[in-house]
């Protein structure tokens, strides 16, 4: 070029070329990313979106465990098809307890993100130990040690506090406790509170039916349930401003 | 391209002054020219790209771009936005409500009764209501809403847990149901529990063993049992509390029609009074199907072929 600049000074230099490459990458990443930490509405402002309890929990790391994200998406695009399918498109609001996010990239199963509800805990038990039992046309595979293996429950509160140190609200003192009070509530401010988080996993799951059976042996199965009957049914539509979702984007 | 190199050398192009194997040299050909003009093009179709849709972040907002999108709201209201994916679904979603509002009104405005009557409109309410059971419902009923013994109701049939009539599927869809046995392993001997299970599988016509037919049927109809609050003293069930009848052959929790031998057949009958039934539970759909689609999937619901 015109200006005295010649590349190959770059192409015979691989010090300066990984520099520069470098620089570009990140810069390109920093000018898409940062902006989005201070951007009003990123996270929209909606009520209803909470952390996971510790029986979620657990059930969501089972989730993960068993690379079920591999073929089930967490992620209901704002397309006609996909509201009409599978519900209201997902907001950032609704996984900003999420950590890492499940939003996944394929969906060889249908999109779990609303599943919340849909279906009965009978249905879901039946439907993991063997899918094709219920939906005779589906490839997935039988997950049926969920309901024998015991569930862990010894490194909760751990898992708890390590999500505490990225931000989620779980509770480690009496103060943060009251923090959770005022903003999700007692009965689950109870459940957020790490050295309670044992014994709100056991009750959780004696209360609940999630598999099949209650007061049983607390297994995978219940935590997984869990999980997946919390998904997505936790903001109130009718109270949400539509046009403020569309205006944040 | 594919000159040999005496032939590139002629035209004696810039090389890199690499040179490996003591004759293969890296040319330095300058870019082609459609080439380097593209590139300029990407550039200035980049710019008018951020004028139009939003693009550039500003502190804590960002631009907008010069496009727009007008919708109409919930509430009825014209709303216009800068361009974007979610006022796109909105647009996008008042076409097709445009587009269906017609039947749609037309069908919330006719009584079930008529519905059958306009051919147009029945196409329209079983073609509608035939996605909306497959995506919501056929997971538990099956595809063509034939159910699962031991599992799933059968919604073909005419035989209802619930009540069959219109108003009646509309409340099960609308707030749910959830079937309830108790466990009779806990509380009856297992003598009276065989005596119930004989009883019960002669009300179908099941070959069972009359003394214990006798006893069972005393039991049925007795406090200590009491299968009759629920079940009726015909043994013909209750669509109030969804109690099923017991004398048509049709069987939900006990999976009688897997057996060939008429002990088999007692035995499934025998393990479900022994466990009960709990998980006969079906969701609420009232936060998820507008009034529309649950009108809808009523009427197909009855016309799957068991309506009253």
């Amino acid at each position: 070029m015109k200006l005295g600049f010649k590349h190959e000074w770059i192409e015979t230099n691989i010090g300066l070329m990984v520099v520069i490459t470098m620089l570009a990458i990140s810069v390109a990443g920093m000018v898409e990313i940062i902006p989005l930490f201070f951007i009003k509405g990123t996270v929209e402002n909606v009520a209803g979106p909470r952390p996971y309890t510790p029986l979620e929990l657990r059930g969501r790391d089972i989730y993960q465990d068993n690379g079920c994200f591999y073929c089930h998406s967490q992620m209901i695009r704002p397309f006609r098809d996909e509201e009409l399918r599978y519900g209201h498109y997902s907001l950032a609001a609704e996984s900003q307890y999420d950590h890492p996010f499940l939003w996944g990239s394929e969906r060889t199963g249908p999109d779990l993100a609303r599943i919340g509800g849909k279906y009965s805990n009978a249905w879901h038990v039946q439907h993991l130990i063997d899918p094709r039992s219920v939906v005779s046309q589906s490839i997935m595979p039988g997950f049926p040690w969920l309901a024998t293996t015991p569930l862990d429950m010894s490194d909760i509160g751990a898992r708890m506090k390590a999500l505490r140190d990225v931000g989620v609200p779980y509770a480690l003192t009496k103060q943060e406790y009251e923090a959770d009070v005022k903003k999700f509530g007692p009965e689950l401010a109870k459940q957020y509170y790490i050295p309670d988080a044992q014994q709100s996993m056991i009750e959780q799951a004696n209360a609940n039916d999630y598999d099949g059976r209650k007061n049983g042996p607390i297994t995978e199965m219940d935590a997984v349930v869990a999980y997946l009957q919390g998904l997505g049914n936790q903001v109130d539509w009718n109270k949400v401003n539509e046009n403020q979702l569309v205006k944040d984007r | 391209m594919s000159q040999n190199p005496s032939q590139q050398s002629q035209q004696a192009v810039q090389t890199t002054g690499h040179v490996w194997d003591g004759d293969l040299q890296e040319f330095n050909n300058p870019l082609p020219t459609w080439w380097v003009y593209t590139f300029f093009a990407t550039i200035i179709f980049a710019i008018g790209y951020w004028l139009i849709y939003p693009a550039w972040p500003i502190g804590n907002t960002y631009t907008r771009g010069f496009d727009t999108i007008t919708y109409v709201d919930k509430a009825g209201q014209k709303v216009t936005s800068h361009w974007n994916t979610r006022a796109l679904l909105m647009e996008d979603m008042n076409k097709a409500t445009a587009f269906q509002k017609p039947f749609f009104d037309k069908v919330m405005a006719t009584p079930y009764e008529q519905i059958a009557k306009d051919p147009e409109l029945e196409n329209f309410v079983m073609a509608t209501g035939h996605s909306l059971f497959e995506n919501n419902c056929a997971s538990c009923h099956q595809t063509g809403g034939q159910g699962l013994v031991g599992h799933y109701p059968n919604l073909t049939d005419d035989d209802w847990l619930y009540g069959g009539h219109y108003a009646q599927i509309a409340y099960t869809i609308t707030d749910g149901r959830h079937g309830y046995m108790p466990t009779f392993g806990e509380v009856l001997e297992p003598a009276q529990i065989d005596d119930l299970a004989n009883y019960v599988a002669s009300l179908s016509g099941i070959p069972a063993d009359p003394a214990k037919v006798a006893a069972g049927k005393h039991l049925f109809h007795s406090d200590t049992a009491g299968c009759f609050y629920c079940h009726g003293e015909q043994a013909t069930g209750r669509h109030v509390i969804g109690a099923p009848n017991l004398t048509d052959q049709i069987w939900l929790w006990a999976d009688v029609p897997a057996h060939r031998t008429a002990q088999g057949k007692i035995e499934a009958i025998r393990k479900v009074i022994y466990n009960g039934v709990n998980k006969g539970v079906m969701p609420a759909w009232g936060d998820r199907l507008s009034p529309v689609d649950i009108k809808v999937l009523t009427f197909y619901v009855h016309n799957l072929g068991g309506g009253q």
